[in-house]
């Protein structure tokens, strides 16, 4: 015997049996269970399902719910220095607001008519993020910087023609696995070879004589970020993107947009490509679910007709109004199947709609002033804490958001240290044995503009008493 | 007219027309809407100036062209915009996207700190709550699918299609095939980001057209299957709601000639609570959270859940969370893994809203809405067939179709020269979403899909079908109306064939500056 529901349930408006049996007599069956005509018993389920049960009443629901999140402990009642790809930034409570908008968080496809709000919505990210990032086209967004990366790569290679990336060695071990899948096995007749570029050992810096040694008229682009994953300011992206331009290569850069308030636009350095994350500019560290990824362009028709992206292009009507809508749809996965450009689907659109928000609210006064506060906190950090016995920073080069502290002088490995803060309330940096060799006793660690001096100084307070333990 | 449409009185809609400016021309020079303190002195006195800690040659010159605006006008404008757009404040029956409430409840809570301020590489123990209802959450879905594992990286449904692919890139080249294994076969009627998935991995696609029974022939999937079958990626029943009763079959022989094989459960609507992937036979299958699993849509953030069997289960993305002894953790290591698809592990939130509406739903809940998903749709068939010059797909195939139906309007068009698009742009008049159409190739004329679901009640959908109606009315009445359409709606009709010639397309306001500052819109 099939459990059933016992009342209506708030979700569905037609479980009331009434409305059913009036529903089934429009269509002149005797049950429900005729309308399942087209499968075939020994397909049909012989066992229940074995849910958890039901908790229909809100009521109940939110005390489950709020018990297991009870369980967790926040970057809010904790000091948290935790970066590497998701990090945290103020959110202007305009963004939230925005955010959560029933219509826009609702809608799905609409028309150019039906969401005009939600498409203009659209075209002033990729307007905003224009002005940020200096490029003339920008695509709606990709799931996160991983893939804005590597479908940029793979733009690269279908532009030159050529099968070679070169990447940082020091690039964040997660982005680069992402980029790893989307460049494909060896096994695979397209896939593309990734060469990584070593780094000099004392400023952290990308190593130009091995990027000269190992550029070649094979190679489709080289791809750097900046800041880099390890913090960094990569001083010469200049000589990077001309190297790159003197063997037919793209340059794409990956760059961290709340930066750029006060670094320079990376296609002023010569960047051809540029990628980013989206969650630092109004979005929510969400245990990890605020990432996206942003790619954006010259106006050029051979980089458009290579986005794997929707795009959203203004327009008047002849009534004098302003217009929103699809260009260039017809090369994506939905327009030409297997030949479309990698593939399109659900991104996280709504999250563009933040970055909205919140570089209109910013300015680009505001722009400056979080860049200013995020790179003088940082090198503070940086200066305050490798100043404590037995820490040092691991790289001379200069810093913006996050730098490289080394535990190695206090002999405690950075998991202990981290235990060890944790009873002081605070998060320390992520540990960077994933880098390999060299970095076993290093910690990855984040300064925004929400620490202020006095947090600083408490974590350096805590990390003198835990070095000295 | 039905019963239905003659009940329906249709509602006199005007959507909001705010006459909005697009943001670069709003504002005023000196206006702010964030501030930022200056550092502490201390900080300052020990770092000095901003400008002096970044290398010269990557110094920003000149200032980004931002609008400069004050709080609320920031507010009201993207306020605006969202009253200016749709979404489901209407009737929205789009098809293949399962249109569903999308609890307020799970909207607040996620909106908490325990949520928002937890960064993903924090101490596992600092996030227990969120690991058990994730771990929650696969189990549901186990139950749900009889497979073995599930994973929430896929940041949407064309994510988990790529998931898999990787999975069988992995697969088989851990059996030394993976050179050999170039090919996945699909259908037409199977989602294009399958297709394009597969290619995007490196795989050749193959792809089995619809036949007479509605679907492709064993015939024809025996011809394409070989040593070099990577996979079968498919749905079943496909958007136009026919079920391939030979599932199984297909299954068995993509299986014998040694490839895997991946059930799209996009369209899971019409039979969850119903039937297996598993007992079907394959291998993996992926839901979609923010379609079937009551999570808000809004074009992402999204999450295709993907689950396989024990066997292809080493070589899933990591971390996956695992349960020792009541204590949850993430497990990372795991030699065979496809690494990661993408940074972290989902999107949260969404993981908790699906959780959240899965235990709200429980057993019951779920198998009354899949069958009031056949029921509405059923129940469309009636109201819709009734309207002139509007038929089925493939209407000799007479049993009753499951969650969807396709249906054409080439006859109307016949008989007026009033296509889809005309009628879309009218429906919009009336506060109705307009219809998902098909995606391409269009295998029957001027074709429309809707998806009436288990939220959307009788009413709703007696106004949806008393609209499309009126419409089609009109297009033997009074043509110009639907040609000229939409009157009620935000802005008015325009071209945009334009849109894909490079001089005059424009992605940003800097590149609609360079190419018509000096027209006539100055």
């Amino acid at each position: 015997m099939k459990n059933r529901l016992e009342t209506a349930h708030p979700y569905m408006a037609n479980s009331v049996p009434a409305i059913k049996e009036a529903m089934l007599r429009v269509i002149g069956v005797a049950g429900i269970e005729d309308l399942f005509e087209q499968i075939p018993a020994e397909h049909r389920l012989k066992s229940p399902l074995d849910l958890p049960p039901a908790l229909p009443s809100e009521n109940e629901l939110r005390r489950h719910v709020l018990e297991n999140l009870r369980r967790n402990e926040t970057c809010e009642e904790n000091l948290s220095f935790i970066g590497g790809g998701c990090w945290q930034h103020h959110v202007p409570a305009v963004c939230d607001e925005i955010a959560g908008r029933a219509e826009m968080m609702t809608s799905v496809w609409g028309t150019p008519y039906s969401d005009h709000g939600r498409s203009q919505a659209w075209f002033e990210f990729a307007s905003l993020l224009g002005e940020l990032v200096g490029c003339e086209v920008v695509g709606q967004p990709v799931y996160s910087w991983g893939y804005a990366a590597g479908h940029a790569i793979r733009m690269a290679a279908r532009l030159t023609g050529r099968r070679q990336v070169l990447l940082p060695r020091l690039i964040d071990p997660e982005r680069l696995s992402v980029i790893r899948n989307l460049c494909e096995p060896l096994e695979m007749a397209s896939h593309i070879e990734i060469v990584e570029i070593g780094f000099n050992d004392e400023t952290g810096l990308l190593d130009l004589a091995d990027l000269e040694a190992k550029l070649s008229d094979r190679t489709a682009a080289v791809y750097f970020d900046c800041p880099s994953h390890l913090g960094l300011i990569e001083s010469r992206g200049a000589e990077i993107a001309a190297l790159a331009r003197r063997h037919g290569a793209e340059t794409i850069v990956g760059v961290d947009p709340i930066s750029l308030g006060v670094l320079a636009a990376p296609p002023v350095y010569g960047a051809d490509i540029v990628v980013g994350p989206m969650q630092p500019l109004g979005i929510h560290m969400n245990t990890g679910g605020g990432v996206g990824g942003f790619i954006a362009t010259r106006d050029e028709a051979r980089y458009v007709h290579e986005y794997p992206t929707l795009l959203i292009s203004a327009a008047r009507t002849p009534h004098d109004e302003w217009a929103f809508a699809l260009s260039c749809a017809h090369q994506t996965s939905y327009g030409l199947r297997e030949e479309g450009k990698d593939w399109t689907g659900n991104s996280v659109n709504n999250w563009a709609i933040v970055n909205a928000v919140y570089l209109a609210l910013m300015g680009p006064e505001g722009m400056r002033e979080v860049g200013e506060l995020i790179v003088q906190r940082a090198n503070y950090a940086a200066r305050r804490l490798a100043g404590i016995d037995g820490v040092a920073l691991r790289f001379s080069g200069p810093v913006f958001k996050e730098f490289v502290l080394d535990y190695a002088g206090t002999g405690k490995s950075v998991a202990a240290v981290n235990e060890g803060l944790r009873r002081h309330g605070i998060f320390g940096g992520r540990g960077l044995g994933e880098m390999g060799s060299g970095f076993e006793s290093c910690a990855l660690t984040c300064v925004t503009e929400i620490h202020s001096q006095a947090d600083i100084d408490r974590f350096a307070e805590a990390l003198v008493a835990e070095a000295a333990r | 007219m039905t019963e239905a449409t003659k009940q329906s009185k249709l509602r006199r809609y005007h959507a909001a027309r705010w006459d909005e400016p697009v943001i670069h021309e709003m504002g005023h020079p000196g206006r702010r809407g964030a501030v930022f303190s200056q550092a502490e002195e201390g900080v300052r006195a020990a770092v000095g100036d901003a400008a002096d800690l970044i290398p010269e040659a990557m110094r920003r010159r000149e200032a980004p062209a931002l609008p400069e605006m004050d709080e609320y006008d920031v507010l009201r404008h993207f306020i605006h915009l969202s009253q200016q757009t749709l979404g489901m404040m209407g009737i929205s029956l789009f098809g293949t996207c399962t249109m569903k409430y999308n609890s307020r409840l799970m909207e607040g809570l996620t909106a908490r700190p325990e949520v928002r301020a937890v960064h993903p590489h924090q101490d596992e123990d600092t996030m227990q709550g969120t690991l058990a209802m994730i771990h929650g959450l696969d189990r549901i879905l186990r139950a749900l699918s009889g497979m073995d594992r599930f994973v929430f990286q896929a940041g949407g449904g064309a994510d988990a299609a790529y998931t898999h692919c990787c999975v069988t890139r992995a697969y088989h080249a851990s059996r030394g095939e993976l050179e050999q294994r170039d090919e996945i076969v699909t259908t037409i009627q199977t989602h294009p980001c399958n297709a394009a998935t597969a290619a995007t991995a490196g795989f050749k696609v193959v792809t089995l057209m619809i036949e007479e029974n509605g679907y492709p022939s064993l015939d024809a999937l025996k011809a394409a299957v070989s040593n070099r079958t990577a996979a079968l990626m498919i749905n079943d029943p496909d958007d136009m709601g026919v079920y391939n009763p030979e599932i199984r079959e297909w299954v068995r022989i993509v299986h014998e000639a040694g490839g895997l094989c991946f059930y799209d459960h996009a369209n899971f609507n019409g039979v969850m609570g119903k039937l297996r992937a598993r007992e079907l036979g394959f291998d993996a299958c992926m839901y979609m959270l923010h379609k079937t699993f009551g999570a808000p849509k809004g074009n992402g953030p999204a999450v295709g859940a993907y689950g396989c069997t024990e066997a292809l289960a080493p070589f899933l993305p990591s971390p996956l969370v695992v349960e020792d002894e009541g204590r949850y953790r993430l497990d990372r290591d795991r030699p065979q893994s496809v690494g990661k698809i993408r940074e972290f592990w989902g999107n949260v939130p969404v993981i908790l809203k699906a959780y959240a509406w899965a235990r709200a739903m429980g057993e019951a809940g779920i198998d009354e809405a899949s069958d009031l998903s056949v029921l509405a749709n059923n129940y469309m068939e009636k109201g819709l067939l009734a309207i002139p010059g509007v038929t089925k797909s493939q209407p000799h195939l007479t049993q009753r179709r499951l969650e969807m139906t396709r249906y054409s309007v080439g006859k109307l068009q016949e008989e007026t020269g009033i296509g889809i698009f005309d009628i879309a742009n009218r429906m919009v008049d009336f506060g109705i979403d307009a219809p998902w159409l098909a995606h391409e190739p269009w295998l029957v004329p001027e074709p429309f899909t809707p998806e009436a679901g288990e939220l959307w009640s009788k009413e709703d959908i007696d106004q949806w079908i008393a609209v499309l109606a009126e419409v089609a009315r009109e297009a033997r009445e009074e043509p110009e109306t639907v040609k000229t359409a939409p009157h009620n709606q935000v802005v008015h009709a325009f071209d945009p064939a334009p849109l894909e010639d490079p001089d005059h397309w424009a992605m940003t306001w800097r590149a609609w500056q360079r190419k018509h500052r000096k027209g006539k819109h100055d």
